[in-house]
């Protein structure tokens, strides 16, 4: 049975320190799949192996059936079928909103300038930022910013899309909207891959939870049952820590038992 | 093509001597374009605003001019006005022209970039100006512009080459004298080279190290 | 006194000016290959390739290392016995300022395209841009700010070391101005010129690149 995305084996090294050791992660057409772990635990590394922008050293990695470990690899093709969503959005200062959404399909993808704007304008629309589109990044809030990010992978016609911390940089107030989209994106069945730490939205939009540390998936599961009864001890104790407010104790007789 | 290693090993005292004086003028060019500079630092500090003008004005001049043609000026043009100066002092004089306004803007910035506070703290327990200059300022002002300094020190003493265009004996000068007394151009060519690599290349390295560990660049961090 | 020197500056005029063309002809193509060359050599260099940088690095000590006048002796004296070729004066003068430039020139340009965040690069990539267009379209652009007042100053160096050719033989500004002191003795008068001559060509130079400097400050 294979996916459209499948990690066998797979292994990447920083000079001597092992990143990632054995990956073996399979993941569908149209699943939505949330990678949860501690800091440093390679969650991010894995999802920039799958553009190309960290390179692998063993192992093998699947794209839609073809191997990308390869000395072959076209990866300006595959990063056209692969998108990628940054923490810190990364919009190019220098172009509008509709230049920064157009440079891929018309520059990488040659297509139709007239298409291309089309579907430029019904994506900002789908995201509720019409009216910006000649406006320059600076003068967007980080939400707003973060939401042409992803209609600038969006515009290019991926076959999946990778979220990485998307939300940790922004004001809690605009994670709400960032949110939103990603939610819209997975009910529309696009395959999403998503690092994150909102564990609410995690539990809310995850097909399947895979936990790392230390460079290793130490447990995958359906949502439901990752979050109410976690396996390992490592996991659980991951858990805690971000349900830390609602175990502290409410009574003060709770304490004197500690 | 070969190489008459005998030519050249007769030429080595010559070389020493001829790097000799290029380290000479070079270094005392350092010296005193230094004691320029702090001077022109003390005086940007007390801020005496007919001053400030002067040195600016004195800096730009220096700094948009060759130092081929502030060379021969002082060289070929002073005499005519009285002074004569022989190729050596007339090196010298330029260099610390040209020397102490490269060093001045290199000050100016580092004391622009001490910290207000720690003026006003120097201020409010009483020091003087004087004091507040020698201890609070400068040094703090040259932590900060060292490699700024350093760099501008290698820039003198590769310049030192220009002034053979005075007939002052030093490397560039005495392979000239060599090549047009024995035409042996090659190898004249290849000594010169090597004294060039083995003197300035160490500096240059050892700046370009000196920069990367302070990484202020120019760009900002 | 005073009405014969200005009156001996305007007779001279054709002279200057034919000597001023040579010297400006001289910076003009060396500021101009520099440009191209240091462009080339700052993008070379941020791409990452092992081989090319160390080549690279290695020009760029050569130049650092070795004063420009010893480049241009080495060129002058070196290239007719080494190669047989005999450049003209003008041509070495400008060969030597174009290499010199360049390495200038490109480590601004490198300064400032690695300056830029690495996250543009990334972002750049992620839409499938090729290395042409991604410092084409994205990184080059936004570098260009950065680069400009520095450069400005490398080419305000160019103009000054062109000076250095007439040791090699050009016919330039200075030689001319040479020349009618040898019939004239008007020293203080033809070098004072020649002081100024430098200084209005290189003083708007250094003032625009500190306004260019102060308007597009980093934020």
């Amino acid at each position: 049975m294979s996916g459209l995305i499948e990690f066998k084996g797979f292994n990447k090294f920083f000079g001597e320190q092992q990143v990632l050791n054995g990956i073996d992660l399979s993941v569908e057409s149209g699943e939505v799949v949330v990678i949860l772990g501690p800091s440093g635990c390679g969650k991010s590394t894995l999802l920039r192996c799958l553009n190309g922008l960290e390179v692998a050293h063993s192992g093998s990695l699947r794209f839609a059936g073809k191997e990308l470990l390869d000395k072959a690899t076209d990866w300006r093709q595959v990063r056209q079928d692969v998108g990628m969503v940054f923490q810190s959005y990364h919009l190019f200062p220098h172009m509008s909103v509709l230049d920064n959404i157009l440079l891929g399909p018309l520059k990488v993808q040659k297509r139709e300038p007239r298409e291309a704007r089309a579907q430029a304008e019904k994506l900002l629309e789908r995201v509720g930022l019409s009216d910006k589109r000649d406006a320059y990044p600076r003068q967007l809030s980080g939400g707003q910013q973060q939401r042409i990010a992803i209609v600038r992978s969006l515009c290019m016609n991926p076959q999946v899309m990778l979220f990485d911390e998307v939300t940790a940089a922004l004001d809690p107030e605009m994670v709400k909207e960032v949110l939103e989209v990603i939610q819209g994106l997975a009910r529309d069945g696009m395959t999403l891959l998503i690092v994150t730490h909102e564990m609410a939205f995690a539990r809310a939009v995850a097909d399947r939870v895979v936990f790392m540390e230390a460079g290793r998936i130490l447990e995958q599961n359906t949502p439901e049952a990752f979050f109410t009864n976690p396996q390992t001890a490592r996991a659980q104790q991951f858990l805690e820590k971000f349900s830390f407010v609602s175990t502290l104790p409410k009574k003060t007789k709770e304490l004197e038992l500690l | 093509m070969t190489f008459d290693y005998a030519f050249i090993l007769s030429t080595l005292p010559a070389f020493l001597k001829a790097v000799g004086v290029t380290l000479q003028v070079g270094l005392i060019a350092i010296g005193t374009s230094l004691l320029v500079a702090l001077i022109n630092a003390a005086l940007l500090v007390f801020r005496t605003p007919y001053v400030w003008r002067l040195v600016a004005l004195y800096v730009e001049l220096a700094r948009n001019t060759p130092l081929l043609i502030q060379l021969f000026f002082v060289y070929f043009a002073l005499p005519a006005l009285g002074f004569n100066i022989s190729g050596f002092w007339a090196a010298i004089i330029t260099m610390t022209f040209l020397g102490g306004a490269y060093l001045t803007e290199v000050l100016r910035a580092g004391v622009e970039a001490v910290p207000l506070a720690q003026i006003e703290s120097g201020k409010s327990i009483g020091l003087s100006d004087w004091q507040l200059l020698r201890h609070v300022i400068l040094p703090q002002a040259g932590i900060l512009s060292l490699p700024a300094l350093f760099a501008n020190f290698i820039f003198l003493l590769k310049e030192t080459t220009v002034v053979s265009a005075v007939a002052v004996p030093e490397i560039l000068y005495t392979t000239k004298s060599y090549i047009a007394l024995y035409y042996k151009t090659y190898e004249m060519l290849a000594v010169l080279t090597l004294i060039c690599v083995l003197l300035f290349l160490p500096l240059s390295l050892l700046l370009s190290r000196l920069e990367r560990r302070l990484q202020h660049g120019q760009f900002g961090s | 006194m005073a009405s014969s020197g200005l009156e001996l500056l305007w007779v001279s005029l054709p002279q200057l000016g034919k000597g001023a063309a040579q010297t400006l002809s001289i910076s003009f193509l060396s500021i101009a290959f520099s440009t191209v060359g240091g462009v080339l050599y700052g993008v070379l260099r941020t791409l990452n390739v092992k081989a090319i940088d160390i080549v690279l690095r290695i020009y760029l000590e050569l130049f650092r290392a070795i004063p420009v006048l010893v480049w241009l002796y080495l060129l002058f004296f070196g290239l007719p016995i080494f190669f047989g070729l005999s450049i003209p004066s003008f041509w070495c003068a400008v060969l030597v300022l174009s290499l010199w430039g360049a390495s200038e020139v490109g480590e601004v340009v490198r300064g400032a395209l690695h300056s830029l965040p690495r996250g543009q690069r990334e972002a750049g990539l992620s839409i499938g841009l090729s290395d042409p267009q991604l410092y084409g379209y994205v990184l080059l652009p936004q570098a260009l700010k950065r680069m400009t007042p520095p450069t400005i100053n490398v080419y305000t160096r160019i103009i000054k070391t062109s000076s250095l050719a007439v040791l090699i033989g050009v016919v330039d500004v200075i030689k001319v101005g040479q020349q009618i002191i040898e019939r004239t003795y008007e020293s203080v008068l033809i070098y004072g010129a020649l002081f100024l001559f430098f200084f209005f060509i290189c003083y708007p130079l250094s003032a625009a690149s500190k306004v260019l400097e102060r308007r597009w400050a980093q934020a």
